[in-house]
This record gives C-alpha cells, structure tokens and sequence, in this order.
C-alpha cells in the first residue's frame, strides 16, 4: 500500500505497477484515453461532415495541404513514439539516465513537429484559410489544432517529469508518472496518423 | 518506516474545503446538489404559476424561456447529477469494503468542478443575460445572430466547467470499483448499487467528451466567429443536434441506473429477501448501458434523417423496454413473498416501480416514429420525461436518502415525517404530470409561454400547477424532517434497519474516516447477510489491525476550479463592448482568460511536483469514530 516501501533499494521489475496508487494511475489512465478516443472522434465526425463546405472562392484542402511537410511532420511524431518507447524500456531495465536521453529527445522531436504545424498554419492563414473563413476552416483547425494542444501538453509534461526524474530519481512514485506520459504520447501519436489519414490523404485525393 | 510526514489536518471550513475524503465530498455533492435543486424547483413552479391560467402575464415570454431553459439545465446537470454523485461518493467504496476512493485528489477537484460551473451558469440570472434556448440549446436558436446577449455564454461555459468535473468523477469510480475491492468481492458479488454505479460512470466516460466537443464547438462559434453551426458560413446545424444527443441520451441513462440500483438494495432490504435475478439484473444494467449509445436520434425523429433511419433507430429504442421490463419483473419477484416493510425508504421505492412503468409506457410510444410525429414537442413528450426523471431517479434517490441517511450522518430521519414527505411528494407528482399526458395529446406544445382560452387546456393546466406546488410542500417536508433530525442525538448503530445486508451496514454509523478498521473478507454476494446467516458477528477481516495510510487534505482543487471559473468570465467577456478603459484593456486583452488558465495550470504543476505522501493513522488511533457532519 505505502507508497514508500520501494524508494530506496532496488527498483521492482514493473515499477509503474508495484503499488496500488501505480496500478491505479494505469487503469485511470486508460479510461481516460477512452474518453479522448470519444472526444477526437466526435471532433473528426464534425470534420467529415463539414470538410466540403469551403465557401465560395475560398482555398480548399486539396489546393492548401503540402503533403511533404505534413509527412515530414508525421515521420518526426512517429520517430518520437519510438523514442518514448525506448524511454520506457529503459526505465524497465532501470536505467535512469538512457531514459532520461530518450525522453528528452522526444520532447525536442515533440517541438520540431510543433513547429512545423505552426509554420503550416501561418502559410495557410496566409493563403486565405483563417478560422473562421467557412465551416471547413473552422472544423479543421478545431481538430488539428486540439491535436496540436495535447502535443503541447505533453512537451510540457514530460519536461516537467524529466526535472522531477532528475531530482527525485526513478522511484515508485515517479515510475507510474513516467509511464503515464509514454501513453499519452503514444495516442497523440495514434491520433495524428488518423489525421494526416483523414484530413490530408482523403483531403488531397478528394 | 511506516511514519509519513505529519500532515496538517484543518477544521471547519477549511476542512471542507481541502476534505479529500470521499463520505465528505459526498456531503458537500449532497448540500450543493440539494441546493440547486431548490433553485430548479422554484424555477418551475414560476413556470407552473404562468401557466395556471390562460393568456397569464404573470412572466413575460422571455423571462419564461429563460425559466425553463435554467430549470431544465439545472435540474439534470446541476441537481440530478450531483446528487448521484453525492450517494455514489458516501457509499460505493463502503458497498465494495475499500478505505478510499482510487483518486481522492481527483474526487475532490470533480465536486469543486461542478460547483462553480454550477455556479458560473446560475450568477447570469445577477448579470442579466440568462440562457434562453431550452436545455437542448438548439441552433440555429443559441446562435450569435439570435441569442445576442451573453445568456448562451453562460451555458456553453458553465456546462463545460461542470462537465469536466463529472467526467474525472466518472474515471474514479470505475477504477474505485475495478480495483479496490476487498479480498473475496468478486463482480459477481457487487451490490446492484455498485454495478450501477459502475455502468453510470462508463457512460459519462463515454457520453460526456461528446458534449465537451459540442461545447467547444458552440463557444467557437459564438466567441470566435467559427462556423460549425453558421449556415451561412457552411455550417450545419442538425450537426449539432447529433452531437448533443450522441451525449444526451445515454445521460438518461446516466441519470436513471443509479435509481435502478437504489431501488433494488432498498426493496431487497425492507422485503427482507434477496434480490429476485441477481445475474439478470446485472446483465439488464449492462445491456441498457450499451443500447444507450445506439438511439439517439429518436429525439430527431422529426428532422428528416429519413425512413431507413428512422425505422432504425425506433426499433432499437424500443429494444431497451426488454432489460428494463426485466428489472420492473424482478423488483416484484423480489418483493413477491418477502415480509415486507414499508418504511418512507420503502414507500418511495416501491412507488417508484409502477411510476416508472408509466414513463417507460410512454417512451415506447414516442419511439414509434410515425406515431412520434405528432407527440414530438407537445406535452406528452414533458410528461413522458417527467415520469421516467421525477417518477423514477426522484423518486430513487429520495429513497436513497431515506435508506442511507444514518449511515451518512448517524441520525434516522424521522419515520413520520418522511411518510408525510413520501405521499405529498407521490401524489403532487402523479397531479402534475399525468393530466400533461392529455394536454400534449390534445395539441399543447411544449416551451410556449401560454395557451388560448378555449381550447380545453385551462383544467388540466390548473391541475397541473396545484399538483407541482402539492411537490413543492412535500420537499419542504423533507427539509424539515433534515432539520429536526439533525438536533437529534447520533445515535444511529452499525445496522440501523437491522436487516441490512450488504457491507456499509458492517461499519459504524457514519463510517469512520477510513471506513473499515480492517478490510473484510467477503464470502458471497450479500456479504454481510451471509454472515448473519452464519451466525457471525459481522465480518471477518482479511487483514491484521496495522497503521493505515490516509491522503493529504489538499485546497488545490478548489483553487484549480476557481482558475477556471475565472477564465470562463475571461473568455465571455473578452469581447463585450466595453468602454475605453481599465476593464476593456483587461479583459480583451484576454488578460483575465489567461489569469484564469494560469491559475489552474499552475496547480496542476504543484501537484504533479509535490508528492503527497499522506499520513498514517495508528492501530491506537483507530476509535470508530465517524466524520463530522
Ligand atoms: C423505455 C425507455 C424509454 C424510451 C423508449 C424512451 C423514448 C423516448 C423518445 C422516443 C423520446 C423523444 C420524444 C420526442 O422528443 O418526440 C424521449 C424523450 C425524452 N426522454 Fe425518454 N425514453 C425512455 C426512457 C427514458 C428515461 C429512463 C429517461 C430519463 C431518466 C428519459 C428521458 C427523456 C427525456 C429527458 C426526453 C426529452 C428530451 C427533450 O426533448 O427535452 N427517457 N424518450
Ligand atoms: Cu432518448
């Protein structure tokens, strides 16, 4: 139960999972990407049945959307979920300061794609696409855009729990956290690939 | 090793407002929840006082509008929910022998959430700009060309503040009750009020993103000039209706499964029997859960979505009768051959039964389509909504009230008074609700301010308000009865109804901080019946007496909650036309917007830095003392 039995001596197999408050944070944390799952879904519903509402002589995603540096966007995120991935391995195998390298490249990948959806949204606004030119503007910016809010979220996140890690060391209160924050990578991650199926493909073939 | 950090533990109100513990967040659900619930009832008879009589101009047709959209909001998100939430917090972790909730912190910021987005949507009656587009908030109604002032705001901004605050309410029950139940409580085993918690709680994980979306969508369109709704801008709005149904139906079946389980622990008990179908019921509660998501657009059965659709979506409206006739046969069943008693508990939950019948009756009416087309916003549709929300979870949770009062606050409410309570109540409601059957039959649309003489509207109406002001007294009945209760002494004993059956009847009353001494062993379903069975006294534990770890007390919620309050003023305000100065600058700077998300962010930084490592609460200390109330 208490939370201190594991802080000193050596770290448990499954360290996000050796107390009761780990396991808890897990589940919750499941469930909770269950209701983002709902949430993005609804937004991408709302997407699809705007998409076509350009307006007149308004740019619409066929004329907008670069798929060069969307997809470059997409293999950065997609780099940045293995990396994750890596980090977690790594705090498996008890090695604090590979995680700790893992995770910030992550965050930096994390930003470069930030980055790069900034620099897109800057060119589409001024191409004519701002947020409120029709109701195709407005659903995609809605939805990529909370997309790019969680990405922001979770650079700020995991910086945070990198300071912490580098503080506190990994420990069965700091694991679980760690963990989490893997997962919530991952379904940004997942996300994005549905946009840049959803939104660009099926918007630059349609 | 076991000795934490002394934690510093308040009194009074800061008590409340730090309290982590979940029979305290349940009280505080329960005064806020009772709150709102006074100001929705007097919305209503304000509505039921303009509609006595024909041609009335006792309100004006906009402030009407404007009562029955708060009345209706605030009734299912603001009383309704809260009050479940308040019997889901004092006793699911009791039901399932657990000493906390999974995610006290987050328990607590839930119920701050709720209060002041409750809060936020009701301060628009002070600022004079009140939601005015039904509960429903249709477009292209609640659009900025027509809803003008800011009433709409405080909608879209308070619903979202309580939203969120419902949904991580919703998370922590379910890991609650996935992992924290005692040694031996297998699902199988779960009292029908947990299982009901359990399925209420993935709905609102499932439904309340939906609304959030729809939220967030609306607030774009009316701060920021999107176009999701604007059919000039390409907008559609028969969008949102989907939207908002996707979440609106399955919330009303959020709203009335914990009143299934209530009513099946109360009629079990006072029939002095076990529940009829144990399995039945569950795989009913389950089953209605997920039907739920799959009719929601038999309240747009008038939009045009066409034959197919239609056809469709009734019959899957009308499969939901069959899990729920189940439950209807086995509350008999269970009822059938017990020695019954008829406590004001009782009274209410077996009044309960045939009333929700009569709702359910109804529901399968509206959901054939064709037949819909004419019943479809008349006063059937009131009446048939009334019936399944005041005749079912009303009438549910009042006996939830009723049955849990000692074990909330260690005082009976008194038996008489409750009667009393339980018959005014009952017939008020059957006088208000039933005559407004006829009335939406013979043509009275619903939400218009008044009717025309001779129209064979004006007794029924009548009918109708006295029956609602007969309700009103019944409440009032309640209240005194809390009121007269509460100078009693606590005397209530670990089974005040001495035919409890499940585990918070185990435990004193109220339940001790952290609800049990020791964490039982639970040998079947009924757990501590069983014991009684066999001759136990109480239960055995799974553990030895040992320190128990407790959370910190934390006032983040409540700041964090506040963070947001603020920012919703922020965002609402940021484009008013203000004059040139001080207030203009800061507000449409978006200054006081970003103050607000400042506020919470930064909270939730402090707590994902600070670990809370709780206190210990040694086997010395451990005297069976309850919570304060
Ligand atoms: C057998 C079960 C039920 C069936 C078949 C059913 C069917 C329906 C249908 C078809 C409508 C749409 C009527 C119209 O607008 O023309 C409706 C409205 C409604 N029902 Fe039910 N219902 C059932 C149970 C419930 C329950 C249990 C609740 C709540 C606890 C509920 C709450 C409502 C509400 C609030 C509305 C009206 C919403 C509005 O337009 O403001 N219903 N129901
Ligand atoms: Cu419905």
């Amino acid at each position: 139960m208490s939370a201190h039995s594991h802080l000193d001596g050596q770290l448990p197999h499954e360290p996000e999972r050796a107390t009761l408050e780990g396991r808890n944070k897990v589940l919750g944390f499941w469930l909770f990407l269950g209701g983002e799952t709902v949430l993005f879904g609804t937004l991408f519903s709302a997407f699809l049945a705007l998409r076509d509402q350009v307006g007149d002589g308004n740019p619409s995603g066929q004329e907008l959307f670069k798929l060069m540096t969307v997809a470059i966007a997409t293999v950065i995120l997609l780099t940045s979920s293995l990396t994750s991935v890596f980090a977690i391995q790594a705090m498996h195998r008890n090695q604090v300061k590979a995680m700790q390298g893992w995770l910030i490249l992550t965050v930096l990948l994390g930003l470069a794609f930030l980055g790069l959806e900034i620099y897109e949204f800057y060119e589409y606004v001024h191409e004519g696409h701002k947020f409120s030119t029709s109701a195709f503007s407005s659903s995609f910016y809605t939805l990529v855009g909370f997309h790019g809010a969680h990405v922001l979220f979770g650079i700020v996140w995991i910086s945070l729990l990198i300071a912490q890690v580098a503080r506190k060391g990994l420990n069965v209160v700091t694991a679980p956290k760690v963990y989490v924050a893997g997962m919530y990578w991952h379904f940004i991650d997942v996300v994005w690939v549905f946009i840049f199926t959803v939104v660009y493909l099926m918007g630059k073939v349609a | 090793m076991a000795h934490a950090h002394p934690v510093k533990r308040y009194t009074g109100l800061m008590d409340w407002l730090t309290t982590v513990d979940h029979k305290k967040i349940g009280i505080l659900y329960l005064i806020a929840g009772g709150f709102f619930f006074l100001i929705g009832g007097l919305e209503a008879l304000l509505i039921r006082v303009q509609l006595w009589k024909p041609l009335n101009n006792f309100v004006s047709a906009d402030t009407y509008n404007e009562l029955i959209t708060m009345h209706g909001t605030t009734m299912i998100f603001l009383a309704a929910m809260p009050i479940i939430f308040a019997m889901m917090n004092a006793i699911v972790p009791l039901q399932i022998g657990a000493r906390d909730v999974a995610f006290p912190f987050v328990n607590a910021l839930g119920f701050w959430t709720f209060f002041f987005g409750g809060l936020l949507l009701n301060i628009s009656w002070i600022a004079g700009a009140v939601p005015d587009a039904g509960w429903t908030s249709y477009l292209p109604l609640a659009s900025p060309t027509y809803s003008t002032d800011k009433g709409v705001d405080y909608y879209v901004l308070g619903l979202q503040i309580a939203g969120i605050g419902t949904l991580v309410g919703g998370i922590n029950f379910l890991v609650t009750i996935i992992n924290m139940r005692a040694p031996g409580m297998s699902f199988m085993r779960m009292p029908m009020f947990t299982w009901s918690a359990f399925i209420t709680s993935a709905l609102i994980l499932f439904a309340f993103p939906a609304l959030t979306v729809g939220l967030v969508a609306l607030m774009f369109d009316r701060l920021f000039s999107a176009n999701f709704f604007e059919v000039s801008g390409g907008g559609n709005t028969v969008l949102w209706e989907h939207i908002f149904w996707i979440f609106g139906h399955p919330e009303v079946y959020i709203l009335i499964l914990p009143a299934f389980g209530i009513i099946s622990e109360v009629i079990a008990t006072f029939s002095r029997k076990r529940l009829f179908g144990y399995s039945s019921m569950v795989f009913a509660t389950v089953l209605i859960g997920f039907l739920g998501f799959m009719v929601w657009a038999h309240h747009m059965f008038t939009v045009g979505l066409g034959p197919v659709a239609n056809a469709l979506f009734s019959i899957a409206t009308m499969l939901i009768a069959v899990p729920t006739g189940i439950k209807i046969f086995n509350w008999i069943f269970t009822m059938w051959g017990g020695s019954i008693k008829f406590t004001a508990a009782n009274l209410f939950a077996v009044g309960f039964v045939p009333t929700f019948v009569m709702g359910g009756v109804t529901g399968v009416m509206l959901a054939a389509a064709p037949a819909d087309f004419q019943y479809h916003d008349s006063y059937f549709v009131v009446a048939h909504f009334h019936y399944v929300i005041v005749g079912g979870l009303v009438l549910g949770l009042f006996a939830g009230l009723h049955y849990w009062w000692p074990k909330m606050f260690g005082r009976m409410l008194g038996e008489g008074l409750g009667k009393l309570t339980f018959w005014t109540f009952f017939i008020g409601f059957h006088l208000t609700f039933f005559v407004q059957h006829f009335l939406g039959l013979l043509g009275m649309p619903r939400r218009v301010y008044t009717y025309l003489d001779g129209l064979g509207f004006n007794n029924m109406n009548l009918i109708s308000t006295i029956g609602a002001f007969l309700m009103g007294v019944g409440t009032i009945i309640f209240i005194i009865n809390i009121i007269v209760t509460s100078a009693k002494p606590k005397t209530a004993g670990n089974d005040p109804w001495e035919d409890g059956r499940t585990l918070e009847w185990a435990i004193p009353s109220p339940a001790p901080e952290y609800n049990f001494v020791q964490t039982p062993l639970v040998r079947g379903y009924d757990a501590l019946w069983k014991e009684k069975m066999d001759g136990n006294e109480g239960m055995s534990p799974a553990e030895p007496i040992g320190p128990i770890h407790m959370p910190s007390p934390s006032i983040l919620p409540f700041v964090m909650s506040l963070g947001l309050f603020i920012a919703g003023f922020g965002f609402m305000y940021a484009n008013n036309d203000w004059q040139a100065g001080f207030f203009k600058d800061l507000f449409a700077s978006h200054a006081v917007a970003g103050a607000g998300l400042l506020i919470t962010l930064s909270c939730m930084v402090i707590r994902s830095l600070k670990d809370d490592h709780g206190f210990h609460i040694e086997p010395e200390e451990l005297t069976n003392k309850g919570v304060k109330a």
